[in-house]
């Protein structure tokens, strides 16, 4: 333990997510070390982005304004929605440039361990962007694990009385891979999903 | 296969240890609380990735120690692999194969086969159902590796509906139609438990189907006096599934079918509990010789033969499977009776490597003379 007030630096550190008892006593002693300006710095941009930063009305991504910079664009086609668990997948899929269409971000995946059940996801919300029909096609793109999987199931039972089309991202072999090392159960994914390219 | 070389580092009470060993039988004797069974645990863990003794990974590392390092040559069919993996507690293991890793620590599972015989067998009789359900998925998971990741998937999705009926509960939920959610939900984790719960099914009894028959061959060879048939073991899943038919094992989607019905029927109890009460988690393997239950009817001595004959059955269904796996004998021999020990000793001595703690020469029946290593602790 150390005195009052480095201790609780080292605590409140230590409550991030990713960040063990012996990184925040790292980043800890970074800090006191460091120069008075970076230090100053760095708390400025804290309090700026839990004051500036919204979440956007329409998708729940991260913005500056009402509504985000994608939401905005009107070069994004507005019948293509894709369903996303949190906003740093959105920057994710960003980064492919492949996706053209609009977004809408959940908050999260069903997980009953975590407290966490449909009426704490912005599936609402989710509902009412459908409601006028512009949107044709939704793209679920929740995580490839137990609770993504569970939310996209939860979904697709939502969306499908609604006509509009349901479509799943792919799952399967990583490019650049080597097939024999994939584990098994990618591989049988891989194989579900498998498409023809030709006849 | 045989292991013809164990290298320990920081594993148990050794720091570092090297161990040249051969085929055949070789008895590592010495007193207890020297380390004779942390040699033949850390063999076993290659196998399977988890100890017979403890269920965490913590206490296989040295005190002072933050990581433990196995490291096997394995020869099977006149070919050595050595094999190595690195217990990391608290943090995801790490396994090579020739030097080069793997992606995940598990896919080592199933390349060096083991068959344990401990003291805790016993409680594979007398114990509850739970101790022969981790039997059966043992010994299906070293056969079929995939199995690890649907048995541990099934367990998390399991974990998430008993938080899902619990929280209900928690909410008073059942009088209230304040949440709308809560069945909407439920039938999506109900759907990824019967896809993950049938497929266990199916595979259990298709194990249990084939084990039958090692089993009575193997009870009648231990056990005095007893005859051919007498011993049999009968899978009673929680889910009943249809009929098996005479021409083959129950298949995945009559399973799954009996499963959803199965879960609407226990509906109201499950809610009003707030637990899961349907699935392979409350399956039994049912244990008996002649007309009688194992458990409650069958004296000390009965139970201890049946509790080898399970794992001699896995030996030879193992060996079946072709390659012949290597076994191991943690202080068994003490607690059996002469006649027990001196058939167990015969019919365990043709496999190609048999290793044998024991704390005197004495607990080491003749049949098993071959190598002896004597085992005492280095004083700091």
């Amino acid at each position: 333990m150390y005195e009052g007030i480095v201790q609780d630096l080292i605590d409140e550190l230590g409550r991030l997510p990713g960040v063990g008892p012996k990184s925040a006593q790292r980043i800890a002693f970074h800090l006191l070390q460091a120069d008075p300006t970076d230090v100053r710095r760095l708390a400025a941009v804290l309090v700026e982005v839990k004051e500036k930063v919204k979440f956007c009305s329409v998708c729940g991504n991260v913005a500056e304004e009402e509504t985000c910079r994608i939401c905005r664009d009107p070069r994004r086609d507005p019948a293509q929605l894709c369903v996303v668990e949190e906003p740093k997948d959105v920057v994710a899929i960003e980064r492919t440039r492949e996706f053209k269409g609009r977004y809408h971000v959940l908050g999260g995946a069903i997980s009953p361990i975590e407290g966490v059940g449909p009426d704490q996801l912005r599936i609402k919300e989710l509902m009412q962007r459908l409601a006028d029909g512009t949107v044709t096609e939704v793209i679920l793109a929740t995580d490839p694990n137990l609770e993504g999987e569970a939310t996209a199931t939860y979904l697709t039972r939502f969306l499908a009385p609604l006509g509009v089309r349901v479509s799943r991202l792919a799952s399967g072999l990583p490019v650049g891979g080597d097939l024999e090392y994939a584990d098994e159960v990618t591989l049988g994914r891989a194989f579900e999903g498998r498409r023809s390219v030709s006849g | 296969m045989h292991v013809s070389h164990l290298t320990l580092h920081a594993f148990r009470s050794y720091a570092e240890l090297e161990v040249p060993l051969t085929p055949g039988v070789t008895a590592f004797v010495g007193r207890n609380g020297q380390g004779k069974t942390n040699i033949v645990e850390a063999i076993d863990y290659l196998s399977r990735l988890s100890s017979h003794r403890v269920a965490s990974d913590a206490p296989l590392v040295k005190q002072g120690s933050e990581q433990a390092v196995v490291r096997a040559a394995v020869v099977k069919d006149g070919r050595t692999a050595l094999l190595e993996v690195e217990i990391n507690p608290g943090r995801s293991n790490r396994a090579r194969v020739n030097r080069s890793p793997l992606p995940r620590a598990r896919e080592l599972v199933g390349l060096v086969r083991t068959v344990l015989f401990s003291p805790e067998d016993l409680a594979l009789v007398k114990g509850d159902p739970g101790e022969r359900r981790r039997f059966l998925d043992d010994l299906l998971v070293l056969r079929a590796p995939r199995l690890a990741g649907v048995r541990a998937d099934y367990d998390k999705v399991l974990k998430q509906r008993n938080a899902l009926l619990k929280n209900a509960l928690g909410r008073g939920g059942r009088a209230r139609g304040g949440d709308e959610y809560f069945d909407s939900t439920l039938a999506v984790w109900d759907e990824q438990l019967v896809r993950l719960g049938a497929e266990l099914v199916v595979e259990r009894a298709r194990l249990v189907e084939e084990l039958g028959p090692r089993l009575a061959e193997a009870y009648a060879a231990v056990a005095k006096d007893a005859g051919r048939n007498d011993a049999a073991v009968r899978y009673q899943p929680s889910v009943s599934h249809e009929p098996v038919e005479a021409d083959g094992p129950p298949r995945r989607d009559g399973v799954a079918r009996m499963f959803h019905v199965e879960l609407e029927r226990r509906r109201p109890e499950e809610r009003q509990r707030g637990i899961t009460l349907v699935g392979p988690h409350r399956d039994e393997l049912a244990l008996s010789v002649g007309t009688l239950p194992v458990k409650g009817y069958a004296s000390h001595g009965e139970s201890w033969s049946f509790a080898l004959a399970l794992r001699l059955a896995s030996y030879e269904l193992l060996r079946a499977d072709g390659d012949d796996p290597i076994l191991i004998l943690d202080d068994v021999f003490a607690e059996l009776d002469v006649d027990r020990r001196d058939r167990l000793a015969e019919l365990v001595a043709p496999a190609e490597q048999v290793l044998v703690t024991a704390a005197v020469d004495a607990d080491v029946p003749e049949v098993l003379s071959g190598a002896r290593i004597e085992v005492r602790r280095e004083e700091p």
